[in-house]
């Protein structure tokens, strides 16, 4: 039982989505996290057993990648092999029998269309076991208030790749604040600093998807 | 067709002129400066090019006045994918032909218009797009570039090289023109360089090289320093094809509610001789770079000539 969760957090970690799945290329012909879920739940293991040993993955990935030791082809595919998991695992959420950890609500900032960076921080939170709320990109401000308002115990994510959005990205921040005290908001992206996020008004600065991961956690603590 | 025989008569293709030997200038930032004129965050930038026309041509003037012998087009965001965001897909063709043309006007027929096209934000490995339908649209742009008058199509901050494979072939097939091709490289914390998508410098320039550019190089980045190693790893496997450096003036710093480039006009033009003897062959900005960045780099490489 144990191995075969260990089997499927590899596959996470290596992007392994199914059988059939060409990459990676050394474990090709083998089976992947598809399969393995299949089986993992024939054999009755619990859902949420499962669903930690791809957390585990995730985490091991987001790892690598914070230490630039992968980069963002193997961070998705990562995330395609969790998102196999995830279509397995789906009734047993939809039941509640498994439980999420939280709420992050992320989008890219208004005037800003890039959304790859925020599609992996996406990625990895959700396969991290969080709830995550995707607002797109060019969000207004407006959207983002409307949809904290909604979901009042979520924690914020906000992205920007331009050099010329991180102004936006500060009146979002100042913004939310304003309205929420309470609601914490972490914000990343390639112009982004740690110094920029402190001045912005940000709880935190996320210069990679697992940093955002570690700060849900952080707040799950406390 | 017109266009080009022009050109062949009034002045050598800028592939000619690189052979020579001889050191080129390109322009600095176009976002930033079309920011200081009032484009609004969340507006598309390439619909000024029919709404403030002259905004945009003032822009293009000003890097010639600068002294850049080569000036870019206000379409890095003008394939129809980006433009679909903004409800102006239809628009592709006039909004790009627009920005050729207008830099056209402002470069007369002494200077180099380089058609820019950026990256889709949609990837191929992720199977949100066809080869066929990332072809198409890259042909739509550089197809639009070509008719509104550029000597150049210039595929600009790409990571993937798969995607700039496609948009390489695409505008070759298309136009005919030359095609240049530059990637946006990071420092790892392992000290290398590398794309977001995990390219190294000498991968994208013999894969870019033989994907069919003719001129390959590096942009956007962190600051001048660092493209002078960037070019520096790209001629360890190649020695013949030119590279196009547009640098940002560093990383960008962001104080009191607006965003600061650290690296000045002086310290730019101070590394200059330093990027050249590393190998660059044409030399301008990009992010936080202003005409008188340009107009600094211009005065120390025309003293070189």
């Amino acid at each position: 039982m144990e191995e075969l969760l260990n089997k499927i957090t590899y596959c996470i970690e290596r992007g392994k989505v199914n059988l059939s799945a060409p990459y990676p290329p050394d474990l090709r012909g083998q089976e992947g996290a598809d399969e393995l879920t299949l089986k993992a739940l024939d054999l009755g293991l619990q859902p949420n057993d499962i669903l930690n040993a791809c957390n585990e993955g995730m985490k091991r990935i987001g790892d690598k990648f914070s230490r630039n030791e992968v980069f963002v082809p193997e961070l998705l595919m990562a995330a395609k092999a969790m998102q196999a998991v995830m279509n397995h695992l789906k009734p047993y959420f939809q039941k509640g029998i498994v439980e999420k950890k939280g709420k992050f609500i992320i989008g890219t900032v208004a005037g800003d269309l890039h959304d790859i960076g925020k599609n992996l921080v996406s990625m990895v939170v959700e396969g991290n076991g969080y709830d995550v709320i995707d607002l797109g990109v060019d969000v207004k401000t407006a959207k983002f208030l409307e949809v904290i308002k909604q979901n009042p115990n979520s924690v914020v994510g906000l992205s920007a790749l331009l050099t010329t959005t991180m102004q936006n990205m500060a009146k979002t921040v100042s913004e939310i604040k304003s309205n929420f005290p309470n609601v914490k908001v972490i914000v990343g992206g390639a112009p982004l600093t740690e110094e920029a996020a402190e001045k912005m008004g940000a709880d935190a600065y996320g210069p990679n998807p697992q940093s955002a991961v570690d700060f849900l956690e952080s707040l799950r603590v406390n | 067709m017109e266009v080009e025989i022009y050109f062949e008569i009034s002045m050598k293709s800028l592939i000619e002129v690189l052979k020579e030997g001889k050191i080129l200038v390109s322009d600095g930032a176009w976002g930033t400066f079309l920011q200081s004129k009032g484009l609004q965050p969340g507006e598309c930038p390439e619909l000024w090019n029919i709404t403030h026309k002259d905004d945009v041509l003032d822009i293009a003037k000003n890097y010639i006045d600068a002294g850049a012998d080569i000036i870019l087009t206000n379409s890095f965001g003008g394939n129809p994918i980006k433009l679909k965001h903004y409800g102006l897909e239809e628009k592709a063709f006039e909004l790009n032909y627009a920005a050729a043309s207008i830099s056209r006007e402002a470069a007369g027929n002494n200077h180099y218009v380089l058609g820019s096209i950026g990256p889709t934000g949609v990837l191929l490995m992720m199977g949100e797009i066809t080869e066929d339908e990332l072809y198409e649209n890259f042909a739509i742009q550089s197809n639009a570039l070509k008719e509104g008058g550029v000597d150049a199509i210039l595929i600009e901050t790409m990571s993937d090289i798969d995607e700039a494979r496609v948009a390489i072939k695409a505008a070759k097939e298309t136009t005919g023109l030359s095609v240049i091709c530059t990637f946006t490289f990071e420092k790892t914390l392992l000290g290398q360089y590398k794309t977001m998508m995990g390219i190294t410098p000498t991968e994208m320039a013999l894969a870019i090289r033989d994907a069919g550019a003719d001129i390959i190089g590096t942009n956007c980045g962190n600051g001048f320093e660092q493209m002078i190693e960037i070019v520096r790893e790209m001629r360890t496997v190649d020695k013949g094809t030119p590279i196009l450096v547009h640098a940002n003036a560093g990383k960008p710093v962001y104080k009191d509610g607006i965003t600061i480039f650290p690296e000045t006009p002086e310290y730019m033009a101070s590394k200059v001789q330093l990027l050249i003897d590393s190998g660059a062959n044409i030399i301008g900005g990009c992010c936080g770079t202003t005409p008188s960045h340009i107009s600094a780099l211009a005065n120390i490489v025309r003293n070189i000539k």
